[in-house]
């Protein structure tokens, strides 16, 4: 998402550094998992979703196996529906497999009170009953308001609450970078 | 009884084709003089500098709804509204319950009318009995009463048969029969006009062809008759061209046409507006435009408002169940004006000759003029005030109007009956 | 995830309409948002679990003073797979003094904190009148012969489906245009996406001045058939006969009727729709209704996903007062 507001910024992390996370990450969940036997990704959208996809690649490109990706749209699950209006614009759940003892990688850019996750977890549930799921995420910001910790992590980014973490990617914002920002609009906070 | 005195005023008086000012001297309830300046002479002076002073208007289309729907008007409260609208003189319509088909309920109304002492209120018979199209009433009987015509108002007098010996027979009284024009069969379960916003919200339409139809078999009736037929709130382009053409033949037909119909279309109904649902309904711009010519060549003889009080429970239906009708009283000059005469269309000589002067002769009266000897009916008007409708604020239990919110220009100041102000 | 941001980066409409009335209030932008929202729904009727809890707490009110199964059912299977409660009320109305009946039942369920009302009656306007007295949002689901929303953007989600697109499809409805409300949704949903529309039936069945909203009048089967991408058949209502508006069924199926024959004239990738219940033998001949181009099964499938996007939609639309006495 284009940022037009918020006040002074810092670049945490650069294309470069994106994708050796992106490989390391890579490389512990091929090490954890024993290989790409039942193993699957799911991203959140959005750039959840886009991170899976590229996680799926540098999987493939090392272990020579082909690794099943869905997304995940999980604004149906969220906590919050009655609170906001108008209603968030959803978009479709895409997974072509069925999830039942698989094990599931959820992928998404940041982990922050963990409420996404647990909308994706209610949301996975609905699905099938994959064999576990793990948690993969590019930024782990802190500030959890639930009891949830990633497996893998990009960059643990210490933050204050009203700061704001921007993660930006080539396919939808056309710049790769994350950036940290003393957040001006409240509520977009991430 | 004290004289009164209307001072400065400018009196527009067609009858005596006055237009300009004058004093109007009132003696024991009578016009007693009209001259540009009159001393006072211990008369009561009222001022009337900056008004219009005019003969009170006679409302040939009133609904009462009393005796059987006091819920929706009473005679009292609609004489109230006609005097706070400028009408001296309103002519009740027989569709109450029971109907007004014969002389008890026609002294009744004369009985309570004067009892209450507001306006004049001047009853119209039924020409079938019970209003179904079946058998004429007594028409002398009615007359004699003091019913000033005869109509089924509501209804049409479908049946040619019996609209043809109705025409014979009230040629003895030399009065008019008031035609409510529609085929029934053309505009049944109709709830407004037939057009592209009927098309448009899915409603049942009523076409032009329903009224005109019918004024087309009047007019042969008429010529074959000899009698006089006055069609009430015309609504159609095509019923105005034939009335046209009938009077160029010397035929004996009059008509009337509403303010709504004058200033509104069928627009107005907008997103399902009940308080636009009116019998004739509102109809195209093209047939108001013609209406307008009618009005202004004097093939429309005069303009009538058709008030129709409803409840508002019975409005607030949806727009297949609620009743027809507009409460017009007390809109009727400012949407005249508005209307008519702010855009040039009609002088106010000309609105006076359509609201005073054609109606109470059309109805038999003495009055619409300021002729001296004539009753001193008279109506004070500030012809440039400009207000804003408030169906809450009027005085008719029917508070709903297709105008609400809108601002009209030309208010009542003022209405004399008999020389007395009797909302005093 | 807060964004509203699509795939491609480009920003799309936000719903903030209490209710959904009508297609001739929405906007282009408007209609796309509901299919593009009814996309993201239909996977969930293909899952094990065919239920997610966005409208958990919500209160759904299925308010019908007119006869109808298949509308009901698609509301009350729709609130139910978003996990609202949904309660069905169903009155015949006496003929009587219709209005004040209708708004007494919208005051006391209005005392009960509903949150959507899906209202179908059959006089026009009837939604729009409750909506104008009530806090709940309100869905029409069929007034009269004037609107039926949730059917045409079933039609449009249906037609955008099959054929990947409605701009410059050309779309023949046939049959009932006069008394049909799915026909003037569809005219306004169909015309505000691009595509061409013909209506085609006897000329007592075309209401008045219809052209004007933009599409096209014959009352010539073959020219409707010959041109047409998508045919929209209505169905003839029977009791509408003892007003005299076509002379008889059969007379009707002879010249509007479609069967295998007729459709020989038609393009080959023709599709076949109609709202139901078909009139099997009248308007459309069953080898017709249940063959290769026929998508009737479709609509069907296709109008619970755009229930639940309506529903969604606007049960999350920002809550304004009510105009008093409005």
């Amino acid at each position: 998402m284009v940022s037009d507001t918020g006040g002074p910024k810092a670049k945490i992390m650069d294309a470069e550094a994106i994708r050796r996370a992106l490989i390391r990450i890579a490389h512990e969940i091929l090490e954890r998992n024993k290989g790409t036997g039942e193993l699957a990704l799911i991203g959140i959208r959005t750039r959840g979703a886009i991170l899976a996809q590229r996680l799926a690649k540098e999987i493939e490109a090392i272990d020579r196996h082909p690794v099943q990706v869905g997304s995940l749209d999980i604004t149906l699950y969220r906590d919050d529906l009655s609170r906001i209006a108008p209603n968030p614009v959803v978009h479709s759940t895409d997974i072509a497999f069925d999830i039942t003892d698989l094990r599931l990688i959820l992928v998404d850019d940041v982990l922050f009170t963990g409420r996404t996750i647990r909308a994706a977890l209610n949301a996975i549930n609905d699905l099938g009953r994959p064999q576990l799921i793990q948690l993969a995420v590019l930024i782990d910001r802190g500030h959890r308001e639930l009891p949830i910790r990633a497996d893998y992590v990009g960059k643990n980014l210490p933050t204050q609450l009203s700061e704001r973490v921007d993660v930006r990617l080539n396919e939808l914002d056309e710049v790769e970078e994350v950036v940290l920002e003393a957040a001006a609009n409240e509520g977009a906070s991430r | 009884m004290a004289k009164t005195l209307i001072k400065n005023g400018h009196v527009v008086d067609p009858a005596n084709k006055r237009d300009g000012r004058f004093d109007v001297l009132i003696d024991r309830g009578k016009i007693a003089d009209v001259q540009p300046s009159i001393a006072a002479n211990g008369a009561k002076a009222i001022d009337a500098a900056g008004l219009v002073v005019a003969p009170g208007f006679v409302d040939l289309h009133t609904h009462l709804r009393e005796p059987g729907r006091e819920d929706k008007e009473t005679v009292e409260t609609g004489c109230r509204a006609a005097l706070r609208g400028g009408f001296t003189t309103i002519c009740a319509m027989p569709n109450t319950t029971p109907a007004m088909d014969h002389r008890g309920i026609v002294d009744f109304l004369k009985r309570e009318a004067e009892r209450i002492g507001l306006a004049d209120v001047r009853p119209i018979g039924a020409i079938t009995k019970g209003r179904e199209g079946k058998e004429l009433t007594d028409f002398a009987e009615l007359f004699d009463a003091g019913c000033i015509a005869l109509s089924d108002d509501g209804s049409a007098v479908a049946d040619g048969f019996l609209m043809r010996r109705a025409l014979e027979y009230a040629k003895i009284f030399d009065r008019p029969l008031i035609q409510h024009a529609e085929d029934p069969l053309l505009s049944a379960g109709g709830v407004m006009h037939e057009g592209l916003v009927s098309t448009t919200l899915g409603l049942r339409g009523i076409p032009g062809a329903s009224e005109s139809v019918l004024v087309a078999r009047d007019i042969a009736l008429c010529e074959l008759t000899g009698g006089w037929v006055h069609f009430a709130h015309l609504s159609s382009a095509k019923s105005v061209e034939m009335i046209r053409q009938a009077k160029q033949r010397g035929l004996q037909v009059t008509c009337e046409a509403t303010p709504h119909h004058l200033a509104l279309t069928h627009e107005a109904v907008g997103e399902f507006d009940t308080s636009a649902k009116v019998n004739p309904p509102l109809r195209a711009e093209t047939d108001r435009q013609a209406l307008i010519e009618g009005l202004r060549d004097g093939t429309i003889d005069c303009i009538a408002t058709d008030h129709a009080p409803h409840t508002e429970w019975e409005k607030a239906a949806d727009f297949d169940a609620a009743p027809f009708g507009i409460s017009g009283l007390e809109t009727a000059l400012g949407v005249c004006v508005q209307a008519l005469v702010v855009p040039g269309l009609l002088s106010w000589s000309q609105l006076v000759e359509k609201l005073s002067m054609n109606p109470a002769r059309i109805a038999g009266l003495t009055g619409g003029t300021l002729s001296v000897g004539a009753p001193a009916d008279v109506v004070l008007l500030d012809p440039k005030r400009q207000w804003s409708v408030d169906p809450k604020q009027f005085i008719s239990k029917g508070r709903h109007s297709p105008f609400a919110g809108q601002t009209l220009t030309g208010a009542v100041v003022n209405a004399l009956v008999r020389g007395m102000d009797p909302a005093q | 995830m807060t964004t509203t941001t699509t795939a491609n980066g480009t920003q799309t409409a936000q719903w903030i309409k209490k209710d959904l009335l009508g297609l001739q209030s929405l906007t282009a932008e408007e209609i796309r948002l509901v299919l593009q929202t009814a996309a993201s729904f239909r996977e969930i009727s293909l899952r094990p679990i065919k239920k997610v809890p966005a409208l958990r707490g919500k209160t759904i009110v299925n308010l019908f003073f007119e006869p109808s199964t298949r509308t009901r059912t698609s509301f009350e299977l729709a609130a139910k797979r978003l996990s609202a409660d949904i309660v069905n009320i169903s009155t015949q109305g006496s003929s009587l003094s219709k209005g004040e009946t209708v708004l007494d039942t919208v005051r006391n369920l209005e005392a009960l904190k509903v949150d959507v009302l899906v209202i179908r009656h059959a006089a026009a306007g009837v939604p729009h009148l409750i909506a104008r007295q009530s806090q709940a949002s309100v869905i029409n689901a069929g007034d009269g012969a004037h609107e039926h929303p949730t059917q045409a953007l079933l039609d449009l989600f249906t037609i955008q489906e099959k054929k990947g697109r409605i701009e410059g499809l050309t779309v023949a409805i046939i049959g009932d245009i006069a008394h049909s409300r799915v026909a003037r949704s569809n005219i306004w949903g169909l015309t505000k996406l691009g595509a061409r529309v013909i209506l085609c039936g006897p000329p007592t069945l075309i209401p008045t001045q219809i052209e004007a909203l933009g599409v096209k009048v014959t009352h010539r089967l073959e020219e409707a058939l010959a041109q047409a991408d998508v045919l929209m058949l209505l169905r003839i209502q029977h009791e509408r006969q003892e007003a005299v508006l076509v002379p008889s069924l059969r007379e009707f199926r002879l010249r509007y009727g479609i069967d295998r024959e007729r459709l020989k004239s038609a393009k080959p990738d023709v599709l076949i729709m109609h709202p139901g219940p078909v009139n099997r033998g009248v308007e459309l001949d069953s080898a017709v209704a249940d063959g290769p181009y026929s998508v009737i099964l479709d609509q069907v499938t296709n109008g619970l996903a755009v229930r639940m996007a309506a529903l969604y939609l606007v049960s999350g639309a920002p809550k304004v007062e009510v105009e008093e006495n409005a």
